[in-house]
């Protein structure tokens, strides 16, 4: 389709936003003006205030002294960036594509949607006229690339539509600081004597790379259509975006499950269409008295399996408060991944195996209840130090990449923290002969040990544990540990770490 | 005719036990737990999965022994590639030592959750999970008619449950099949050689639905239960008359 572009200017951004915060302003001259190396420069000043010779760059001092009733206000940073975003939402009535052209712009990218205001001129027109009835001195123009409307927009004397095909001929007569150069070179076509596009668009390729940079001919291809320039859009578009407007505002849990099914049933259709499954979905319902309910799921792995998902939002529907009524549901998937098809079994195996569906759906089920954070597989990690033995697996298919260590004893329960005991020992370096916890006293009868165990340097500083594994009188088994070497003043603190089987 | 009757009798028996839920041993599946005369106590000689086993483990050191005994069950229940899921709030099982039992720790998912009411609500979903091995949850009491929910779930899923019951003060009558209690024994080496030998227990049957209770001594050594059978007189003693 054939692309077409607005670049709206608006020549009094920051000025005019003010004028509206305080009308007082409207018939004074003033300016915007920030410290930059040791002087107070105007960055920004209104149409009177243009009007008596006061440009942008001038120092505000030599302003003042052209006219002296000129009032000097600091300028607020990043003030353009936000009034830039404001009105970039407002415009998104127009086309839903819209990218903030920085500093005092916005480009429209306005592909098909002309016709709707009945063609381009009553189009640009109804925006233009728009903006200006709200008080921003805007200026517009529509070319089939960004950079001829840029260029139009702004330097323009004729008509602001260029006919499809047609920006290389308008672009002709401007000026080359429309093609949105850096100063540098503006500076150096300059001094070559290049006062319009006109003068050096003949001149060889070559040439140009040669004497003004790669940079010069990106814009210049991009002003004429000859390259793509991206656009960073203020509202990324969502691919996987469905809607339900309802004729009745919805307020009760059977309507909410009607619309969620209707969701699903159009997005998992496109889904699968696509071979692709959801990883999260969003729920937004927009209520009559212009609240948002919002619920989320997430699943394992990309799912399209419209029951499952379902359920998942069904454990949901308790949170979302319909209040006087639910008007419209939207339904965004903003994470989907490949699914491959599942390959058919012949004969269905006995066990539900970790890469089994019915265990990924069972999981997010509980992850969208109880969290997903306490639901964890643990891998082993080649680490002696007991606590850093496992991690966490991130996925439920991660394979473990070292085997699971059998050759040291491992107790069945682990303390998170090990806890102090008191001991009576005999002899350093063996077992104690009994040990206090949870003022219960433990006879040993049986120890092995010790199993040293050094704490990793190169991760954290502390004392090594000299882990033993003993019985107690009962049958009773525990590992204990001693903390550090026996010294000539103290002897090592002994902990319980953990429950033997 | 007191023939007939007493055929009735038996066959209406043998019904009593397939509508419970237990089910005539099946060939080549029979007695692959390895316990021996424990096995022996439940209905047809056969240790009952698909149903909810409950374990009393007041103490972390009972928890650490039920946990080991569980874990010898796990290996046969998870040797045909399923999954189990663990539910607990204390988060204090260190995976490690399954593998000891011979299960692969990392097929088995872990459950931490701060609530008890999650616990039972986690484990009723785990349990209509087709194909799971096993669903374990540590809790503190569950009542009557919480367990007839995980019962019910069970029934039409055929997965084994085990509860891991920490507050014993009152234990009231649940659904499950089967009520134990495992407490460490001392192990014993040969020619008393130094160090701890094999995990060995005290594993009570308190409770069977249809079976015999009975207690038994049981080890764990080189990867299957290995029943210790000069105290094997003493189950004997708690025979109870079936029925």
């Amino acid at each position: 389709m054939q692309k077409r572009f607005v670049s709206i200017w608006f020549r009094h951004l920051t000025t005019d936003w003010l004028t509206l915060r305080r009308p007082a302003l409207k018939e004074l001259p003033f300016v915007f003006a920030a410290p930059e190396r040791n002087r107070i420069v105007i960055t920004a000043a209104n149409a009177l205030a243009e009007k008596q010779g006061i440009s942008v760059g001038m120092a505000a001092a030599d302003a003042k002294a052209i006219v002296p009733s000129l009032e000097v206000i600091d300028e607020i940073p990043g003030q353009a960036d936000k009034l830039l975003k404001a009105l970039g939402e407002w415009c998104i009535r127009y086309t839903p594509l819209i990218a903030i052209d920085l500093p005092d712009g916005l480009i429209l990218d306005i592909s098909g949607c002309a016709h709707l205001w009945g063609g381009e001129r009553a189009y640009l027109g109804t925006i233009i006229k728009l903006l200006r009835s709200k008080g921003y001195d805007a200026r517009g123009a529509i070319a089939d690339t960004v950079g001829a409307a840029w260029a139009v927009a702004r330097f323009a004397k004729v008509k602001p539509i260029i006919e499809p095909g047609g920006q290389k001929d308008a672009l002709l007569s401007l000026p080359p600081a429309a093609l949105r150069l850096d100063s540098l070179i503006l500076e150096r076509l300059q001094k070559l004597g290049f006062y319009t596009i006109k003068s050096f668009i003949g001149i060889g390729r070559s040439v140009l790379r040669r004497r003004l940079g790669q940079n010069f001919l990106v814009r210049l291809d991009q002003a004429l259509g000859n390259a793509d320039e991206p656009l960073q859009l203020l509202q990324p578009i969502e691919p996987y975006h469905e809607r339900l407007p309802c004729l009745e505002p919805i307020r009760t849990a059977t309507g909410i499950e009607i619309a969620i099914k209707q969701l699903l049933e159009n997005l998992c259709r496109r889904l699968e269409g696509e071979g692709k499954g959801l990883r999260t979905a969003i729920l937004k319902c927009y209520r009559v008295d212009g609240e948002i309910a919002e619920a989320s799921i997430g699943t394992n792995s990309g799912s399209h399996h419209i029951d499952h998902l379902f359920k998942l939002f069904e454990l949901k529907i308790p949170t979302i408060e319909p209040a006087l009524g639910i008007e419209l549901f939207t339904l965004d998937a903003p994470k989907v991944e490949d699914v491959l098809p599942g390959q058919e079994v012949l004969w269905s195996p006995e066990g539900c195996g970790l890469d089994d569906v019915a265990l990924a759906e069972l999981l997010d089920k509980l992850a969208n209840k109880v969290g997903a954070s306490s639901i964890r597989r643990y891998l082993p990690q080649e680490h002696h130090w007991p606590e850093r033995s496992i991690k966490p697996a991130r996925t439920l298919q991660e394979k473990r990449a070292t085997a699971w260590r059998t050759d040291r004893p491992r107790p069945s329960l682990l303390l998170p923290r090990p806890e102090r005991i008191d001991v009576m020992v005999k002899l350093p370096d063996y077992p104690p002969n009994f040990f206090i916890y949870k003022g219960e006293k433990h006879t040993i009868s049986k120890a092995d040990g010790p199993e040293r165990i050094e704490r990793e340097w190169w991760l954290e500083s502390g004392e090594h544990r000299d882990y033993y594994y003993v019985e107690d009188q009962d049958g009773q088994r525990y590992w204990l540990f001693r903390l550090g070497h026996y010294s000539e003043e103290t002897s090592p603190q002994w902990f319980i770490h953990g429950f033997f089987a | 005719m007191p023939d007939s009757k007493q055929d009735i009798i038996s066959k209406l028996r043998k019904n009593i036990l397939h509508w419970e839920g237990f089910r005539p041993p099946q060939a080549g599946n029979a007695g692959t737990f390895g316990l021996g005369a424990i096995e022996a106590a439940f209905p047809n000689g056969v240790f009952p999965v698909g149903t909810i086993h409950e374990m009393l483990c007041p103490a972390p050191e009972q928890t650490a022994a039920t946990a080991g005994f569980i874990g010898g069950l796990l290996a046969v229940l998870m040797k045909k590639g399923g999954a189990c899921l663990w539910i607990s709030t204390s988060g204090k099982l260190f995976p490690s030592s399954l593998m000891a039992f011979n299960v692969e720790p990392d097929r088995v998912i872990f459950v931490d959750l701060k609530k008890e009411k999650d616990v039972l609500w986690v484990m009723e979903e785990a349990l209509k999970c087709e194909g799971l091995a096993a669903v374990i949850a540590e809790l503190q009491d569950i009542s009557f008619a919480q367990s007839r929910r995980l019962q019910l779930a069970v029934e039409s899923s055929k997965v084994t449950g085990f509860l891991l019951r920490t507050d014993t003060r009152k234990v009231g009558t649940t659904t499950c099949v089967a009520r134990w209690q495992i407490n460490s024994l001392p192990s014993e080496l040969e020619d008393g050689l130094p160090g701890v030998g094999f995990p060995r227990w005290q594993v009570d049957l308190l409770k069977v639905r249809n079976g015999n209770p009975g207690c038994w001594q049981l080890e764990w050594k080189d990867g299957s239960f290995v029943p210790i059978e000069e105290k094997a007189a003493i189950a004997e003693t708690y025979v109870r008359k079936a029925g």
